[in-house]
């Protein structure tokens, strides 16, 4: 596991994790079916991805997926860079990311890859590291402590305001980031970033299992807005060759600190993840946004968990549920106020919305509250697509397939203006292209 | 414009229409009337193609197949129904949701889609034809409109749109009387030689402000008087219930 090179406290923390992965098992709570994983037949350090079994050209590629590039009028190169397909042609965002990084370093923030951060940042990647999430912490978190092969790192120093969306630039050098990814965002006092992870084109992957960890410490004053929009290959209409996504996401936010969780989901055959906020210190905020849609058999089972610490710590949940054909929704919320959160609030409404009757939605909060000046708030409703609401929009002009599209935006537009304006725009098209197909 | 020929409708294996026959020609304003539950609504969403209903019978529109066309196709083509209860549409803003029809009708006739700015300027001068405020636009579809405000807003809709055959159900209820003067107004613009509009209510109030050219009855699942205007009239003061001692005798026979 040495093979990196990496300092020792990094091969230690590797060497515990794995051993305390030798003891647990797999987790089986989850509102979802799903078929045994051989663990020995995943390659752990499989990160560059051999070019030599790989497509050799577009046309190897399910047309599916290429015709959805299309749809999203993702550039040539771009399609086959996302495909796996070795390209020679030298990207011009190459030198967009250049000056990019120029910027970021005259104020002092930290952007590289998680590799380049344990080389040349060690003492921060060791003294925040594992942090929030330590590698005792679930089956797939302790499994990626181990074998981890690379990600993102992030540092803004105090009272910097990262002047833009960090990653968007790099959407093709992050799109082969494989399967154990590893992030850590560290905002010091003060300061802001608003991070992108993912890209809204399904990603060709013979990975079958992702479980990725993601850690955000918000330290006194910071903000952390962290957006994902995520289409992983949801395999085919009968549902098989999809991917399988387990991630940990966990931001700590210290007094007056912010985290802010967006997400769009619309791919992967399984998705199992919760981003959760501990607010850990007084006054501290707590946001999550989320979007999910499931369709032919895929499933879903996300949510949050929001753990009140602090004192007068506010959460806000925001979840929508969109399930179509035969995909099942599951909705799990936590919201814990500990005994010490005088003053906590929360506010958590969860919305459902079928297309079809062979769908499914489903909620379940757990609210757990040790604090009696706590107020906690939890709203719930599910609603099948109007057939008069497409007949109205049909009525004006506007094809069902659009109908059910734009109504289904409309249901999930408290998530999407939270998302930075691009982003939020790439959103709703996927949205639509994923919803082809679900009306009759 | 629009000939429809023993139309028949069932819903849940009931009979609503029972062989309904109107025509209608460009340049025209009709009236349908009829007690509640008689059929109207029925006659409206079966033209505008909703598929609730089993149909029978034979309906042309500017000599096409009304009856085989998708409901989208039908007002891409021109057929307008303003609702009975207009749908809403949460978090979908109603300058997007207007913009999108327009333009899809727009392409459908060939002409090139209308931008932002240009949407914008036609939906301003149509919202000051029906004395609305530009907050409409911004709104949701009909999200949180009173009952008024979602007739007034379809009416907007209908004026933005320009269709060439335009049914009104009951666009009247839930009007007062200042609002239902506007919104006559604002059709009352809209007749024209090449368009013809059905007005459906089962009051005469709105006929007073719009003076229509024929006046139906729809009763029993058919049509079972047709006459002039002042039908409307003879109508309110008899009540409905005159059809049934033979008043339907006339039926069909007028020509228009
Ligand atoms: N979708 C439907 N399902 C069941 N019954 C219906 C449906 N639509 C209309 N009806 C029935 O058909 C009759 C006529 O309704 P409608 O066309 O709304 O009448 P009107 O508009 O003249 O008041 C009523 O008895 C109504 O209950
Ligand atoms: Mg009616």
């Amino acid at each position: 596991m040495a093979k990196k090179n990496e300092p020792e406290f990094m091969l230690n923390w590797r060497l515990r994790a794995y051993r305390h992965w030798l003891k647990m098992t797999e987790p089986h709570w989850a509102h979802l079916k799903v078929a045994p994983v051989d663990y020995q037949a995943i390659s752990y350090y499989s990160a560059p991805k051999s070019k030599k079994d790989g497509p050799k050209s577009l046309d190897d590629i399910d047309p599916e997926i290429r015709a959805t590039y299309d749809k999203l009028g993702i550039p040539l190169v771009e399609q086959m860079a996302l495909a796996g397909i070795a390209v020679d042609a030298v990207f011009d965002s190459v030198s967009v990311a250049t000056t990019f990084k120029e910027k970021l370093n005259e104020l002092g923030i930290v952007f590289c890859s998680f590799s380049e951060a344990v080389q040349e940042h060690p003492e921060l990647v060791e003294k925040y590291l594992g942090s929030v999430v330590p590698y005792t912490d679930n089956f797939y978190a302790t499994l990626n402590s181990a074998v981890f092969s690379d990600g993102s790192f992030c540092y803004i120093p105090k009272g910097v305001r990262c002047p833009m969306e960090l990653s968007t630039y790099f959407r093709i050098n992050a799109a082969n980031t494989g399967q154990f990814e590893r992030t850590l965002i560290v905002a010091d006092e003060g300061s802001y970033v608003s991070y992108l992870e993912g890209c809204t084109a399904p990603m060709r992957d013979e990975n079958q299992l992702h479980a990725a960890v993601v850690e955000l410490v918000a330290l006194p004053g910071a903000t952390i807005k962290y957006s994902t929009v995520q289409n992983w290959y949801p395999g085919d209409a009968e549902g098989r060759g999809g991917i399988y996504n387990f991630v940990t996401k966990r931001g700590k936010a210290f007094e007056n600190a912010k985290l802010s969780w967006t997400q769009v989901e619309t791919g992967s055959a399984i998705t199992w993840k919760y981003p959760s906020c501990i607010l850990f210190g007084d006054n501290s905020v707590g946001e999550f946004y989320s979007v999910a849609l499931t369709s032919n058999h895929q499933q879903a089972d996300t949510g949050t968990k929001m753990i009140h610490i602090g004192k007068n710590t506010k959460s806000t949940i925001v979840s929508k549920g969109i399930s179509a054909i035969k995909g099942q929704n599951s909705y799990r919320g936590q919201v814990l106020i500990n005994k010490g959160a005088e003053g906590a609030r929360n506010y958590s409404q969860c919305d459902s919305m079928l297309l079809g009757s062979e769908c499914g939605a489903h909620t379940f909060p757990y609210i757990d509250v040790h604090n009696p000046t706590a107020v906690v708030e939890h709203e719930a409703t599910t609603s099948k697509i109007g057939e008069d609401q497409i007949f109205y929009c049909q009525q004006r002009g506007i094809s069902a397939e659009d109908a059910v599209s734009m109504i289904v935006n409309g249901f999930c537009k408290e998530v999407f203006r939270e998302l930075p304006m691009e982003f939020a725009v790439e959103a709703q098209k996927l949205l639509g292209i994923s919803l082809e197909g679900s009306v009759g | 414009m629009l000939e429809i020929k023993n139309l028949q409708a069932r819903v849940e294996g009931k009979q609503i229409l029972r062989g309904v026959d109107l025509t209608v020609n460009a340049g025209e304003v009709h009236a349908i009337m009829g007690p509640n539950g008689t059929g109207k609504s029925t006659l409206a969403q079966v033209l505008a193609g909703r598929d609730t209903y089993e149909v029978e019978g034979e309906v042309l529109y500017r000599g096409k197949d009304l009856l085989e066309m998708d409901p989208e196709d039908r007002a891409r083509e021109g057929v307008f129904m303003a609702f009975q209860y207009p749908v809403e549409i949460p978090g979908v803003s109603s300058s997007y949701f207007l913009k999108t029809a327009l333009n899809a009708i727009r392409k459908h006739r060939g002409e090139e889609e209308l931008d932002a700015m240009e949407f914008l300027t036609l939906a301003k001068e149509k919202l000051r034809l029906l004395d609305m405020d530009e907050v409409f636009l911004k709104r949701s579809v009909n999200e949180g409109f009173s009952g008024g405000e979602k007739k007034r807003n379809d009416i907007f809709q209908m004026a933005v749109l320009d269709p060439k055959l335009c049914i009104l159900d009951e666009t009247d209820s839930g009007l007062d009387i200042d609002a239902l003067k506007v919104v006559a107004a604002g059709v009352n613009k809209m007749r024209s030689p090449d368009r013809a509009i059905v007005v459906i209510t089962h009051y005469q109030r709105l006929l007073e402000y719009i003076t229509p050219d024929v006046v139906h009855v729809l009763y029993g699942g058919k049509i079972a008087r047709t006459g002039g205007a002042d039908l409307a009239l003879e109508l309110e003061a008899k009540g409905y219930a005159w059809l049934e001692q033979g008043g339907a005798k006339g039926a069909a026979s007028y020509a228009s």
